[in-house]
């Protein structure tokens, strides 16, 4: 299944946990312990995160550690930065439309 | 003149606030974002251009435009929600086809605000997309061809993504 990655930073959970693993990869129970919330919770954010693509696995013996895929992360501000120059471009134009009409007037 | 531009993400509820000041009187400013025959001067980056096809300005009306670029003609398509003149108006945007039929599930809610001010009005803009392939589709949809060289690795971030 394919998440939007809007999905993961819409809870403040996730958001909490992305910005934990985001300096350390960490395991579960590790995660577990910065929140006053049900293990089981934690693996059901855990679970959404790595559907929207988020989650790096380690293993190392038996324990599993999470770590962010920051480059994922990453694609959101990509978007938004080239919407904000389209939005900037367009207003330039604006900006000439309406200084011509302005001078029509007089 | 040093027009104020400032644009700003909440990511947490994938809300985008721009302010943009224009130098120009509050009927003007309300004419540029309202009426067909200036918005098609100026809501494709050129050298592409915007076409109206209908515009009904009024709450439950429709703006059905066509963006033409070199390679493809996009259809828009914006529903009036609520108008408040010449003080606000908000739209649901999408993608269509010709005759203004839905062709992704995807949109946003948009809420243009004016204010006037002594010599320039200020535009608010509030924008809010239901999920991040929309605002790809914004991107990479109407005005790819035309921002072509900030976009010049747009087609490999396509495909990387068409593979996840």
């Amino acid at each position: 299944m394919r998440r939007d990655i809007f999905q993961a930073i819409a809870d403040p959970t996730r958001r909490a946990i992305i910005v934990l693993i985001a300096v350390q990869a960490m395991t579960p129970n590790a995660i577990a312990e910065h929140f006053d919330i049900t293990r089981q919770s934690i693996s059901k954010h855990l679970r959404i995160l790595s559907e929207c693509d988020l989650l790096a696995h380690k293993q190392e013996g038996r324990e599993i550690f999470y770590e962010l895929k920051i480059d994922k992360m990453n694609e959101i501000d990509n978007w938004l930065a080239q919407f904000r120059e389209i939005m900037k471009k367009r207003f330039q134009q604006l900006d000439q439309v309406l200084y011509t009409i302005k001078n029509k007037k007089k | 003149m040093n027009l104020l531009f400032d644009f700003t993400v909440d990511k947490a509820t994938k809300t985008i606030h721009i302010t943009r000041e224009f130098a120009a009187d509050l009927d003007l400013v309300w004419d540029a974002f309202t009426k067909a025959e200036i918005l098609d001067e100026w809501t494709a980056p050129k050298p592409w251009r915007v076409r109206t096809k209908e515009m009904d300005f009024r709450e439950g009306g429709r703006w059905l435009y066509a963006m033409i670029t070199p390679e493809k003609t996009h259809w828009s398509l914006a529903e009036f929600i609520e108008i408040k003149p010449k003080s606000s108006f908000s739209s649901r945007n999408t993608f269509s086809d010709e005759n203004g039929n839905y062709i992704i599930d995807g949109f946003s809610l948009t809420k243009n605000s004016f204010k006037a001010g002594t010599e320039t009005t200020t535009v608010h803009i509030e924008k809010q997309f239901d999920q991040l392939s929309t605002l790809e589709m914004m991107v990479a949809g109407g005005y790819k061809e035309g921002m072509a060289a900030g976009l010049s690795n747009l087609d490999e971030y396509l495909r990387s993504m068409v593979k996840i």
